[in-house]
């Protein structure tokens, strides 16, 4: 392979035992027009500095592990190549909105505890036997919730979310995409369940529309629209609430 | 002294992929009281089972059948298979395949709403369940989310499990590391399973994700436990030059054909033909992986091959599938193929080779996963269940997950119920001496890079140990992977020292299991003097040798000088071996 180009890779480090603060550090990298950010990356780890710290394993956008910033837009490392980023040098950092555990690795427990209130998992009207067999789904039905299916879980998008950076509270896209991707499956019946979470304020409402979350997603997902079908059931069970007698909406938990 | 922090429970599972999520809701569910502790080295959905694109086998329709299944999975293994863990095998597909539908996973389906199945290689009619080309991704998510439904069931994500603890021939947990502070925390249960997966990344070129290194093999390897068939690896034959990215077997299930430099569908030449009709299931395309594999190294030694900046390669062409077939059934790799290989399979062909896949061989267990040490269970790619033997094909490992993911969680709950449990005293003795050499990493003042070592691991396999295998070539293989064993034991020098997510501390510990695995892969490869299934020698051994090798070979930890290899019966109940023949000469024999 030649090694004629070099592109420098400007890469944000932090080591809490070490760094009062992130700093940049820069590594000058030979590349080929196939290598991804990622490879760079792992070029640096084996030739360089075995320090440089970062999330990776499948290298074909599917596990979900390598998200970061590059060049300030959440990506895939392994789904961008460093061609596109000539003459460079590609800027790269933690994913934004995450506190940093060292270098380009986030700490991801807040999108998995989220992931835990939303329900995400089938929630049948009965009990099935194994004998009953499967359930009937058309492919028509299968699309209702099939592109929220296609989550990876790769944060991107509350990278992406200005709400999700002044308000950590805001469930998010990426879990409030999955909710619904139960709530459309024909197979499910626990969207009475999902209310509470759509309803409060870190709910579909904390959303301001602003949709970049869909833009960044590498899997088309459309968090957004996921969040804004939520919005008139949401509402007119809050009227309906308000409306019934004796039946007052519960206050938000502050 | 390093404090070793410690957790007590009933049962560890290790590996957060299709095998250890199964394992551990079955263990849940058959005993809810029950203290789960799910270790993974990486977030449950990233494992590697979500890499897997093209289907899982089950009988569904009504012109197949248990037996047909049986017999297909019985000769793609070269008759190398346990013919009686084979039985229990196909039995079990179909309920799980629809446990999984009940748990909400997006099988791809028929007009009328039914689950569909596609045809792959080897198979006699269509049985694999697919979802789309993510088959893995949706039944790995699916258990992911499906698993937080059980209170029983403690993760530990992002720990990395080092070794496995065993008190007088009793398992008594595991020794693991927080890979966020690098904290050292010993795991005391009475039953661990081990879904750590396969150890494909010995191997330079694969389709493996970076985590699938084989500490699972190793750990068992390391307390005695024989690795029972490893020279039996799988190359897919259809992957994208360089880099190894998978194109699912899947594409050709559809009607995908493989051609060479002369826009030949060369497979005819290697007893797989004729090429019409097409599709017809078990000829040319649908052929086995072994076949396949091997048929590309011809043609690549006979010049047949096209150029590509990261090798040669031939050419995978869907095109006269249409755009909208392409669409539905292969999105992922159509994405992949165009992001990766620059190139549009709705408009040209994808250029593709081998790379090394699937590790046949693993942790022995029973039908019901019980490895052959007290409390030690084993499920997934890292197990060696008898249901591969000599060649696995497509779409029974994402079934094996399931159905043997869920033997091994229920017999682990049973038998940590009754089981005595070992002093805490010698547990932590135990894990205090386990983790000396692994703090000892971080001291090395000198030695060589990791890379370097890594690399030259790669070479030696790929070159000794490849598709083709021969006593000269193993020789080498053998003494290069010895000399590498002593270049780890003088010392490798770490960039990083400290504790805080270190990755590069546990790649190194990574590659100690690698090695170890890799040495086990050699040396049985030498000691099997025939050729079957994945295992192809071009020596005096070119012949499937039924006399002497209808045999599983077993590597056990050696005396320093390398594994000590003996040989156990393979079980034969219905099938007696014949010659395994496709195509033309396979549909005479049927």
């Amino acid at each position: 392979m030649s090694e004629s180009q070099r592109i420098t890779l400007a890469v944000q480090r932090f080591h809490p035992e070490q760094d009062a603060e992130p700093r940049w550090q820069r590594y000058a990298v030979p590349y080929t027009p196939d290598m991804s950010v990622l490879e760079g990356l792992q070029y640096i780890k084996d030739h360089l500095d075995g320090s440089l710290t970062f999330r990776w394993s499948c290298r074909m956008a599917i596990c979900g592990s390598c998200g970061c910033m590059i060049d300030g837009e959440p990506e895939l490392a392994c789904h961008v190549f460093l061609r596109d980023y000539a003459p460079g040098p590609v800027w790269v950092s933690a994913l934004d909105h995450f506190p940093v555990q060292r270098d380009l690795v986030i700490d991801q427990s807040d999108f998995l505890e989220k992931l835990e209130t939303v329900h995400a998992y089938l929630i049948p009207a009965g009990e099935r036997t194994a004998a009953e067999g499967t359930y009937r789904q058309t492919p028509e039905q299968m699309t209702d919730y099939y592109a929220y299916a296609q989550c990876i879980n790769c944060l991107l998008c509350y990278a992406a979310c200005p709400q999700y950076g002044w308000h950590p509270d805001f469930v998010g896209p990426g879990a409030l995409a999955l909710l619904q991707r139960y709530n459309l499956d024909s197979r499910d019946a626990g969207s009475e369940l999902r209310h509470a979470v759509v309803d409060a304020e870190q709910g579909v409402w904390s959303c301001t529309l602003v949709g970049h979350c869909s833009e960044v997603c590498p899997k088309g997902v459309d968090p957004a629209r996921a969040i804004n079908q939520n919005k008139p059931g949401s509402s007119a069970r809050y009227l309906l609430d308000w409306l019934r007698p004796g039946r007052r909406r519960q206050e938000g938990s502050e | 002294m390093q404090a070793i922090e410690d957790i007590e429970c009933d049962l560890v599972v290790v590996g957060g992929g299709g095998a250890g999520l199964r394992a551990a809701i079955a263990a849940a569910e058959r005993d809810p009281g029950l203290r789960i502790a799910l270790i993974s080295k990486v977030v449950p959905m990233r494992s590697h089972t979500v890499a897997a694109e093209g289907g899982a086998a089950g009988v569904a329709r009504a012109d197949d059948s248990l037996d047909g299944h049986f017999n297909d999975t019985v000769s793609g293994g070269d008759w190398l298979c346990d013919q009686d863990v084979v039985e229990r095998f196909v039995a079990e597909c179909t309920g799980e395949m629809v446990r999984l539908e009940q748990w909400g996973c997006p099988w791809s389906r028929q007009a009328d709403g039914q689950v569909h199945v596609r045809f792959f290689g080897g198979m006699t009619t269509q049985r694999s369940w697919y979802a789309a080309d993510k088959t893995g991704f949706h039944m790995l998510h699916t258990l992911f989310q499906t698993s937080l439904r059980y209170p029983g069931i403690q993760r530990y994500d992002e720990y990395f499990c080092s070794d496995l603890l065993v008190d007088d021939g009793v398992v008594c947990g595991v020794l693991a590391l927080e890979i966020a502070s690098g904290k050292p925390v010993r795991f005391g249960a009475p039953a661990v399973v081990l879904a750590t997966g396969g150890a494909g990344r010995v191997y330079g070129q694969n389709t493996n994700a970076g985590i699938v290194t084989g500490e699972g093999m190793a750990m068992a390897h390391a307390q005695g436990v024989p690795l029972r068939d490893m020279e039996f690896v799988q190359w897919h034959p259809t992957t994208l030059p360089g880099s190894g990215i998978l194109i699912t077997e899947g594409c050709r299930g559809e009607g995908g054909v493989l051609t060479n430099r002369d826009d030949r569908r060369y497979l005819q030449d290697y007893g797989l033909g004729p090429t019409e009709p097409w599709p017809r299931p078990k000829a040319m395309e649908l052929g086995p992986r072994d076949r396949l594999s091997q048929a590309f190294w011809y043609e690549d030694q006979a010049g047949r091959t096209v150029p590509t900046p990261q090798g040669t390669a031939v050419q995978l062409d869907l095109r006269h599938l249409g755009e909208d077939r392409i669409l539905e059934r292969l999105p992922m790799i159509t994405e992949v193929a165009r992001r990766y290989a620059g190139v549009d399979p709705v408009r040209e062909p994808i250029p593709v080779r081998p790379a090394v896949h699937y590790t046949m061989g693993g942790i022995p267990t029973d039908v019901r996963g019980a490895a052959p040490l007290s409390g030690l269970f084993a499920a997934g790619e890292c197990a060696s269940t008898g249901i591969h033997g000599a060649n696995r094909l497509g779409s029974n490992s994402l079934a094996e997950l399931l159905v043997f993911g869920r033997a091994a969680g229920e017999a682990a709950a049973e038998y940590a119920r009754e089981a005595p449990r070992r002093p805490q005293r010698v547990v932590e003795q135990l894990a205090t001496e386990a983790l000396a050499p692994r703090l000892e990493l971080l001291r090395n003042d000198r030695g060589e890079r990791l890379a370097t070592l890594r690399a030259d691991l790669n070479r030696a396999m790929e070159q000794g140990v490849g598709i083709f295998r021969n006593e000269a070539g193993l020789e080498q293989a053998c003494t290069t992977l010895a000399a590498l064993r002593e270049r780890l034991r003088r010392g490798i020098r770490l960039d990083d020292r400290s504790r805080t997510y270190n990755t590069e501390w546990l790649t190194a510990m990574e590659f100690g299991a690698s090695l170890q695995v890799a040495e086990a892969m050699a040396w049985s490869a030498r000691a099997r003097k025939e050729s079957r299934g994945a295992h192809v020698r071009d020596d005096a051994y070119s012949e499937r040798d039924d006399e002497r090798y209808l045999v599983h070979t077993l590597a056990y930890p050696g005396d320093g000088t390398g594994p000590v290899i003996d040989h156990a019966p393979v079980t034969v109940t219905r099938s007696a071996p014949r010659r395994r023949a496709y195509g033309a000469e396979g549909e005479a024999q049927a």
